[in-house]
């Protein structure tokens, strides 16, 4: 099937997230982690959630993902609701998660082997040519603790992409990396949602990153976790996350952050 | 090679330092024999087939208890770590078996058993299977759980995720609680067979311990000797692939 075809026959929303609330009880409190979440994200679109640490972003990704449930509301995919992790949503963590008793390529085939109408030999082709897409066909037969950081993230990446998911959700992937590797991933991210259209849900708690990578930012805001504001930003791609252009667009998602985080003191500020 | 050298090397000093201080005649012969007398002994008991049938004897004992060891206590230590009820029960169970010196397990054997081959397996499994269960169970909660929920968003469910990651992923403690339920199984064998004569077999336990009533030195050293080699051929054997094959993926490696 053509990347055409796979998007004539889908709905507008890809995902729907409809008034979940989350709360997580622990001995010593109850945290509200998530309060009333609302939010939409059409086919093909990339979405970036922003916000500082704790203020939920890993739970609602978890939520959508279908690893953990919501308390109150729901999710839906292609109009159907979540209840569970499925192949259609598939995920990268901040830690790259591989497998290290398996070699680079056999991770890349892990979810491959779970598609029973795969020939083995059709497996082994689609995971070579996902490594090759994240510039690793050479690196098939190491193992795990050979590769640097950002190599991991690359094959994780190549593992999530692998079963052909609609959606990919991605929980601050690059967060652990350094500014130049990072700088990378940034590029080839952008060009594998161009070339395969995925619709891409990513966290982060980096302002310029967001702003560099998504369609569309949302920021929240913590105790309880809930959506401020979202920012559309129309720049062209690929974009290049020192440009001036994307720095005022960082720089008004930053004011909003801070007048979120601390509205007492930009309300006597301005 | 080198460290081949370094082996037979430091093996010949041994020798040659035993054999010094059998010439300065600080302990009787009968005591210490000269290395040529413990070699002539294990000449000897090749050629006349005692030796070759009792090391077949124990190494058929043990391995047959130890690889039910095996085939029992992985599985039951993957069931204690995923239900409370199993670690409850036999949980608790076999952390309290596992304290109990295996020699302990024979007067018990002998009783149940007698004098027979299933006593010897009793004594085997009983010494082996407690580690290696508590091993498996201890393997499979060190797994970072991001592991399964990884294999979770790829479609990997129940039996799947148990066979295909929490398994392999605890392999490193497996491997290792294989080892020591090894050493353990080992030990209470050559226990059982030198404390019980059982007459389906003679194992090398029997030969040692006939070599003291005949007060036969270089017996009972000799004996010794291929008890070490048949302990370091199995860990050559047994453990060195996996040690390999774990450090190679783990990156685990020490030079
Ligand atoms: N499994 C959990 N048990 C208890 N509290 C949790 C759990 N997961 C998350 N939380 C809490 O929920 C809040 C939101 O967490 P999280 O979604 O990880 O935030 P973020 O990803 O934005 O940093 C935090 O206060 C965190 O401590
Ligand atoms: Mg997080």
């Amino acid at each position: 099937m053509t990347i055409e075809q796979e998007l004539a026959n889908v709905t507008p929303e890809k995902l729907t997230v409809e008034h979940v609330s989350k709360w997580f009880r622990t001995r010593r409190a109850t945290v509200h982690a998530l309060d009333d979440v609302s939010l939409t994200v059409r086919e093909g679109e990339f979405v970036c959630l922003v916000g500082p640490s704790g203020c939920g972003k890993s739970t609602l990704l978890n939520i959508i993902a279908g690893l953990e449930s919501p308390d109150a509301g729901r999710v839906l995919a292609d109009g159907k609701p979540v209840t569970g992790p499925g192949r259609e949503r598939m995920v990268m963590f901040q830690e790259s998660a591989l497998f290290p008793w398996l070699d680079v390529l056999d991770n890349v085939m892990f979810g491959l082997k779970l598609k029973p109408q795969l020939k083995n030999q059709e497996r082994r082709e689609v995971a070579e040519f996902y490594l090759k897409l994240v510039g690793l066909e050479k690196f098939a037969t190491a193992n795990i603790h050979e590769l640097s950081g950002g190599m991991k993230q690359r094959v994780a990446l190549a593992r999530a992409l692998a079963p052909n998911p609609r959606v990919l959700l991605m929980d601050e992937p690059f967060a652990a990396l350094d500014a130049m590797t990072r700088e990378q991933l940034y590029g080839d991210i952008q060009q594998i949602w161009a070339k395969r259209r995925k619709t891409i849900i990513f966290v982060t708690h980096n302002v310029r990153e967001a702003a560099c990578l998504g369609d569309r930012v949302v920021l929240f805001s913590p105790n309880p976790g809930r959506i401020q504001e979202q920012f559309t930003v129309d720049l062209p791609r690929p974009r290049d996350i020192n440009s001036v252009e994307l720095a005022k667009h960082s720089t008004e998602i930053m004011r909003a952050l801070k007048r979120h985080l601390r509205p007492e003191i930009s309300e006597v500020a301005e | 090679m080198k460290r081949g050298l370094v082996v037979c090397g430091f093996a010949v000093l041994m020798i040659a330092s035993w054999e010094i201080v059998c010439r300065l005649k600080i302990w009787s012969p009968v005591l210490l024999p000269n290395p040529l007398a413990v070699g002539e002994y294990l000449a000897q008991a090749i050629r006349d087939g005692t030796l070759w049938q009792a090391t077949l004897v124990t190494t058929k004992r043990l391995l047959i208890g130890y690889f039910l060891s095996i085939l029992f206590g992985v599985p039951l230590g993957l069931l204690t770590a995923r239900f409370k009820f199993a670690e409850d029960t036999l949980g608790v169970l076999a952390l309290g078996l596992q304290t109990l010196p295996s020699v302990c397990w024979i007067p018990l054997a002998l009783l149940w058993y007698g004098q027979t081959e299933g006593a010897m397996l009793f004594v085997v499994i009983m010494g082996s299977l407690w580690s290696i269960l508590i091993a498996t169970d201890n393997g499979v909660r060190t797994v970072p759980p991001i592991y399964a929920r990884a294999a979770s968003t790829m479609g990997s469910k129940n039996f799947h995720t148990w066979i295909k990651v929490i398994l392999p992923a605890s392999l490193p403690f497996i491997v290792s609680g294989m080892k020591q339920g090894w050493g353990f199984a080992w030990r209470s064998l050559m226990a059982a067979e030198i404390y019980v004569t059982i007459l389906t077999g003679f194992g090398l336990g029997h030969l040692l311990h006939y070599g003291r009533e005949l007060n036969a030195m270089d017996q009972v050293i000799g004996v010794m000797l291929v008890i070490i080699t048949i302990g370091l051929l199995a860990d050559k054997i047994l453990f060195s692939p996996w040690e390999k094959f774990l450090h190679r993926r783990w990156g685990t490696a020490r030079n």
